[in-house]
């Protein structure tokens, strides 16, 4: 008798944009046969309102909220990377509060952060739910504390060209302090319940794996690229704001997996709150902005500044022509980057771990399509 | 801390290699003409300046021309450095590609296709990315609004 052959056809489905799993509006092409992966072709731009544009008609301090637009969850960051390039373009002294609140606030978004892109990974791994809702806990508490800085829980708005825009109230700091004494035993629950859990291990290692050699060619960056075994990291390659006043070590991967990815995103929280537990020591008093005049009139030129935010490197490229607008303003996309291997890390592989492989790069749609 | 390089230092050096390829060079930029910017961009990738990552890449029009730049760095060496080339006329811009050189360049240089309309001529895939296929124009060219 003759073996009978099966065959499949290949067929294609749009994974988005309003899939769940794809956090917020990213579409996915997908070619597969039978349920393996043959081709992805990722579409952006359904979340695109022209902030590039819009900047060009705006002062330099009315551009800081757009930017809050960006990385929505991860807002100060987004904030600081801009004044920094403004402050560079300008040259604004930044008084040392300033940059000690900076630094707190900085490391307490990439906490929070780093805490959704765990928090959702293990929900598209199938825990569904409860484990975010174990760190949306956390978060709620990182946000609890910038409401009291500026009243404002998602765009904050906090940062100003020269400083921050107000001084923390009195009950800021017996929280903060707490805060950052419980989160590593709340750190290790996480870890008690899911670095060691057999289905993640199953499901993540050798799952999804970047090479170096790629990951550097292809411009990643954060712990997207550190998971590959890249030690790079702006905030001590290129030492930007107070950062080589504290003591941390960057947690850096060795195979480039999901679960590599995930590892580093869990040491780097423990190394944000030893960060934020030198900066409360060493917090002098004083200005928290510098007396500038209204408008700020940067003289002609261009810059190029960038700042290690929790999803890898934010740079803002400025060209200013002495006016109170840029001529030119244009985000380096930290996670847009990262995209460009999308193809390279899910062929081959089934739906299921499609959707992990994609989480686990942490994407935030309001800063890919701008 | 990663090293600005001395644009007129690395421009000596690449207009050794490449006689004829600088259009100006500063304090932090390095201005190459377009005609030469891939083989320029191949002799910073794999001399001793090794700039193995490409960390931005992006565009600006100051309507007499366009100009690409490139922030460069090198991972290995940590030294950075500013490349530049303009392209003059507004009908069709066009520029080689280096996404041989950096895959990185990939999305990057179809943003710029698709908000500033610069080709980029050897790209993979050169097609709109945020904005849809038959959008009219470029938004981010200075005279589009």
């Amino acid at each position: 008798m003759e073996a009978t052959e099966t065959r499949t056809e290949p067929f294609v489905i749009n994974l988005g944009p309003h899939h769940p799993s794809t956090h917020g509006v990213f579409r996915m092409r997908v070619t597969f046969d039978g349920e393996v992966v043959v081709d992805v072709e990722p579409m952006f731009g359904y979340l695109h309102r022209g902030i590039e544009k819009l900047a060009e008609g705006r002062t330099y301090t009315q551009i800081i909220p757009l930017t809050d637009r960006l990385d929505y969850l991860a807002s100060m960051t987004n904030n600081w990377g801009y004044v920094m390039a403004v402050e560079k373009l300008a040259g604004v002294p930044v008084p040392e509060r300033a940059e000690y609140l900076r630094v707190i606030v900085g490391e307490m978004m990439r906490i929070s952060s780093h805490l959704l892109a765990t928090g959702f990974l293990i929900n598209e791994l199938g825990a569904f739910f409860t484990p975010l809702m174990y760190m949306y806990r956390e978060r709620e508490k990182i946000l609890d504390l910038f409401d009291m800085l500026c009243g404002q829980r998602l765009t904050y708005n906090y940062m100003r060209v020269g400083g921050v825009s107000h001084d923390p109230p009195p009950e800021f700091w017996p929280a903060v302090k707490r805060f950052v004494r419980e989160m590593p035993g709340y750190i290790d629950e996480y870890e008690g319940l899911v670095t060691t859990n057999e289905i993640v291990l199953a499901r993540t290692k050798d799952v999804g794996v970047l090479s170096k050699e790629l990951a550097i060619n292809a411009s990643a960056s954060g712990p997207f690229l550190r998971a590959t075994g890249v030690d790079w990291d702006l905030r001590r390659d290129d030492t930007y704001s107070i950062y080589d006043r504290f003591k941390f070590d960057i947690p850096v991967g060795t195979n480039g997996d999901v679960f590599d990815r995930y590892m580093c995103r869990i040491q780097e929280m423990r190394q944000c709150c030893r960060i934020i537990e030198q900066a409360l020591q060493q917090i002098p008093r004083g200005e928290f902005r510098a007396r500038l005049p209204h408008l700020v009139r940067p003289p002609a030129g261009e810059v190029y500044g960038h700042i290690e935010a929790p999803r890898g490197e934010l740079g803002f490229y400025l060209v200013s022509d002495n006016s109170i607008a840029p001529y030119r303003f244009h985000v380096r996309p930290s996670t847009m980057i990262n995209l460009t291997t999308l193809r390279d890390l899910t062929i081959g592989w089934k739906l299921a771990d499609l959707i992990v492989i994609f989480g686990s790069i942490d994407v935030v749609l309001g800063e890919i399509d701008r | 801390m990663t090293v600005a390089l001395v644009g007129t230092g690395v421009a000596e050096a690449v207009s050794k290699s490449i006689p004829g390829s600088i259009l100006a060079s500063d304090e932090k930029t390095v201005v190459v003409s377009a005609d030469k910017l891939y083989p320029a961009a191949e002799f910073l990738k794999t001399s001793e300046f090794a700039f193995d990552y490409l960390a931005n890449l992006t565009s600006a029009d100051y309507l007499d021309y366009f100009e690409v730049v490139y922030h460069l760095v090198s991972l290995k060496k940590n030294h950075s450095l500013v490349l530049k080339t303009r392209i003059y006329g507004r009908e069709a811009p066009a520029v080689a590609s280096v996404v041989p050189l950096w895959r990185g360049a990939e999305l990057q240089e179809r943003e710029v296709f698709d908000l500033m309309g610069i080709s980029f001529e050897g790209h993979p895939n050169l097609k709109r990315i945020l904005l849809w296929d038959g959008f009219p124009g470029h938004p981010l060219r200075r005279d589009y609004l």
